[in-house]
C-alpha cells in the first residue's frame, strides 16, 4: 500500500526533504512509518503525528492512501 | 468565520468591519477581543522578522474544530478568528480572536479558551530571524 508521509518546520530541514512517498505491507502503524523514513532513528518524544489532518498517537494502525505527518511541538498564536 | 492570511492586516479594521456585517445586532451585550502581536525580542535577543509556517488543510480544520468545540461549551452568538502565516515583522498583528455573545462571562472564557487551544494546538511554528541567523522557536509561552 502507498503512504504520503509528510514533515513540518525543523523536522522537515533536519530531514532535509518536506515529504516522502513510501509503499509499505499490509499493515502498519505510525511508529513503524517513522521506522521506515528515519532509518531506524528512535522518534523523539516531543514528536507530533496526524494521519489525514487529524492527530493520532504514534500506535495508530495506517491504511493505503493515508497521509501522515510528523512535527515539532506547535508554537502558533 | 475562521481565516488565515498571508499579508499583513489590521485586526481593529477587521473587527469593525466583520461586526457591521453581523445580523445579530441587539442579541450580543459582550464582545471580547483578544490580538497577538509580534514582539522586537524574545529569550534575550532581538527579533527581527519571523516566518510562520503552518500544516495546510489541517491548520484550517484544527481552528474550526476549536470553534465548533467553543460553541458547544458557551453560548456564541459568533466569533472571528484570523492568523497570520508566511512572513511577519514586529509590531505586525499574528492572530485575533473574537467572540459575541450575550453575556460577558462566556464572551471572555470561550475567546480564553479559542486562544489556548490555537496556541496549545493549533499547527503553525515560528521560525525567528535574530541579529545573526535563525532560529525556530521550541515551545510557546505558558501564559
Amino acid at each position: 500500500m502507498s503512504i504520503t508521509v509528510l514533515y513540518f518546520a525543523s523536522l522537515r530541514e533536519q530531514m532535509g526533504r518536506a515529504d516522502d512517498h513510501i509503499e509499505a505491507g499490509t499493515a502498519t502503524t505510525v511508529s513503524e512509518v517513522w521506522s521506515r523514513i528515519s532509518e531506524g532513528v528512535e522518534m523523539p518524544a516531543n514528536i507530533l503525528c496526524s494521519i489525514n489532518k487529524e492527530y493520532v498517537d504514534a500506535g495508530h494502525s495506517v491504511k493505503d492512501g493515508d497521509e501522515v505527518a510528523f512535527f515539532p511541538p506547535v508554537t502558533g498564536g | 468565520m475562521i481565516q488565515l492570511r498571508e499579508s499583513r492586516f489590521d485586526p481593529w479594521l477587521e473587527l469593525q468591519a466583520y461586526q457591521d456585517s453581523l445580523a445579530i445586532k441587539g442579541k450580543y451585550g459582550a464582545t471580547a477581543v483578544f490580538v497577538g502581536s509580534m514582539r522586537d525580542f524574545n529569550e534575550g535577543d532581538e527579533v527581527r522578522a519571523m516566518t510562520l509556517e503552518h500544516y495546510p488543510g489541517m491548520t484550517e480544520q484544527y481552528l474550526d474544530k476549536i470553534v465548533h468545540e467553543a460553541v458547544q461549551k458557551w453560548p456564541l452568538l459568533d466569533s472571528l478568528v484570523i492568523h497570520r502565516v508566511g512572513d511577519i515583522l514586529p509590531d505586525d498583528s499574528i492572530v485575533l480572536v473574537a467572540v459575541w455573545c450575550a453575556h460577558r462571562a462566556s464572551a471572555f472564557d470561550a475567546s480564553r479558551y479559542i486562544m489556548e487551544e490555537l496556541k496549545s494546538n493549533a499547527p503553525f511554528w515560528k521560525k525567528e530571524t535574530l541579529t545573526e541567523g535563525t532560529r525556530w522557536v521550541e515551545k510557546n509561552t505558558p501564559s
